[in-house]
């Protein structure tokens, strides 16, 4: 199985994941800051900060990148609850 | 109507050489934005600024009220003299007269915050033409011939847009809700107008407390400025020593008595409440676990014992917040709930937090708590340890093992974890 890490940087874990999972279905069960709204896409409530390995990520999708550019997202910025992680290493925190 | 009363209907109230208050009374309101109370209603505070060249209008009123503004706005000036509109923030209460305003006055650019471009297309649902929208920044100037305009941020106070403008040349500051107050008065002006104190240091706990951080950052723009008067958009306008009112917030900001532990110690309050004893000894045990990590002081506080009220001031100066509560009913007990819900007064955002509880059948009141920490923004960085009935010598080990996990995630010691959620025990758990 193609695995991936995502480490949550304001509780300084490290999961590993299979490739392909969305950040939401993991940053709650390990209690990560990240907050949720309506958990598809549309709100804008968890946007988060890429500190590292964007390039791991699938690219944002059409509604993902309006919602950002609503929220005056700064680069870096993405929704956990649309976030795909493809493999290698993504570091993230919350806000 | 009394002989004292400055605010006649249709007529503009001067405040100022060349300043008018062009607002609304709204006596009779008694409750506002469902979370405030008002013994003595609102007014709705606009102003027109006028220079050698021309008028700034800044704010306007409830929509209900367009009535009453646009009669004292155009008792005192004429639509096509008007050069600048401003918004200090975008709340309906100010913005209600605004697409009549613009459409009186189309030669004049809207100046609101960046924060503020966002929220406007949700209020001018046919859109506005962006070429009068001008986003200020700390450069921008409004030049009305004799005095100018320029504009400090002061973001969530209280919403994300809101800013003050500055008048230099007469040290006019239209605060926007920044020290104002919901007390309706038609005698205006401070030193005249009935004892709004209450109202005022009201207005503080209930709007502007949950953001005292930004409240402490926007007294830094605002104390060194020579402050003449403080004109606010709610309630009396502050002529007579204004900076007593800036001097208030000062003191409302910073907490009443210094926390000695403060600087040395990390603060981490156990809350709880017990049906049989044993949420109570969970709460005690997860106490002792955290108290024997340097750096942190523990408190343990029973919920019977307290109000909200209190509770939310302790907190607000707290590092951590844990909660224990039994399940009944499937849920947390009403106490915990109580307190939960206070939170929203008080900034919380980004302490750290965890629940614990004793329960009988089903056991949800630990993640419910949980589920509600991470809404309040905490962070919830362990899953809280729930024991069926009476705890065991090895269950209460437990709870001490959390409370010395979250000690030590206070104080930074609890070093990276890593989980491997690709391991079947993991997907399972």
């Amino acid at each position: 199985m193609p695995k991936a890490q995502v480490t949550f940087e304001d509780i300084e874990v490290t999961v590993t994941v299979p490739a392909g999972t969305r950040l939401i279905e993991v940053s709650e069960k390990v209690g990560a800051g990240i907050t949720y709204g309506c958990r598809e896409g549309e709100c804008g409530t968890c946007m988060m900060k890429i500190v590292g390995g964007s390039e791991n990520l699938a690219n944002p999708s059409v509604l993902e990148d309006k919602v950002l550019k609503e929220n005056f997202a700064g680069i870096g910025n993405r929704l956990a609850c649309q976030a795909q992680v493809l493999g290698g290493h993504v570091v993230v925190r919350p806000g | 109507m009394s002989l004292a009363d400055a605010v006649i209907p249709g007529r503009p109230v001067a405040v100022a050489p060349g300043v008018h208050w062009v607002g609304a009374l709204d006596p009779e309101m008694r409750q506002f934005d469902i979370i405030l109370r008002t013994a003595n209603g609102t007014s709705y505070n606009a102003y027109a600024v006028r220079g050698h060249n021309g008028v700034a209008v800044i704010d306007t009123v409830k929509e209900d009220f367009a009535g009453d503004f646009f009669a004292r706005l155009w008792a005192c000036c004429k639509p096509e003299e008007i050069r600048a509109i401003v918004l200090n923030h975008l709340e309906p209460d100010h913005s209600g007269a605004l697409p009549e305003l613009l459409a009186a006055a189309p030669q004049a650019p809207l100046y609101i915050s960046r924060p503020a471009l966002g929220m406007l297309k949700g209020l001018l649902k046919d859109g506005l033409d962006p070429a009068r929208i001008v986003a200020v920044t700390d450069d921008t100037r409004v030049e009305l011939g004799g005095r100018s305009l320029r504009f400090l941020p002061t973001p969530y106070l209280h919403w994300p847009d809101t800013q003050c403008t500055w008048v230099e040349e007469d040290g006019l500051l239209f605060s926007g809700d920044v020290f104002g107050c919901h007390f309706c008065d038609a005698r205006l002006f401070n030193d005249r107008a009935g004892d709004f104190r209450f109202s005022f240091d009201y207005y503080y706990q209930h709007i502007m407390r949950p953001f005292r951080e930004f409240v402490l950052q926007a007294l830094g723009l605002i104390e060194p400025l020579p402050i003449r008067l403080i004109a606010p958009a709610h309630g009396p306008v502050l002529r007579d020593h204004p900076q007593t009112y800036v001097r208030r917030y000062r003191q409302l900001a910073e907490p009443l008595l210094a926390n000695e532990a403060a600087g040395r110690a990390k603060t981490l309050l156990v809350f709880y409440i017990s049906a049989y004893g044993n949420t109570a000894r969970m709460a005690q045990a997860v106490r002792d676990g955290a108290e024997g990590v340097d750096g942190v002081r523990v408190s343990l506080y029973d919920l019977v014992g307290g109000e909200p009220g209190p509770f939310a001031d302790l907190i607000e100066e707290a590092d951590g917040l844990l909660f224990g509560s039994p399940t009944i009913n499937g849920d947390a007990v009403k106490p915990v709930w109580d307190l939960l819900s206070s939170l929203t007064l008080v900034k919380v955002k980004g302490k750290l937090g965890g629940a614990f509880g004793s329960y009988g059948w089903s056991g949800e009141a630990v993640g419910l708590i949980e589920d509600r920490l991470r809404g309040l923004k905490l962070r919830v960085p362990r899953s809280g340890v729930k024991v069926k009935l009476i705890p065991t010598a090895e269950e209460l080990a437990e709870c001490a093992a959390f409370g010395r996990d979250l000690a030590e995630q206070l104080v930074g010691r609890a070093g990276p974890r890593h989980i491997d959620f690709t391991a079947p025990q993991a997907l399972s758990a």
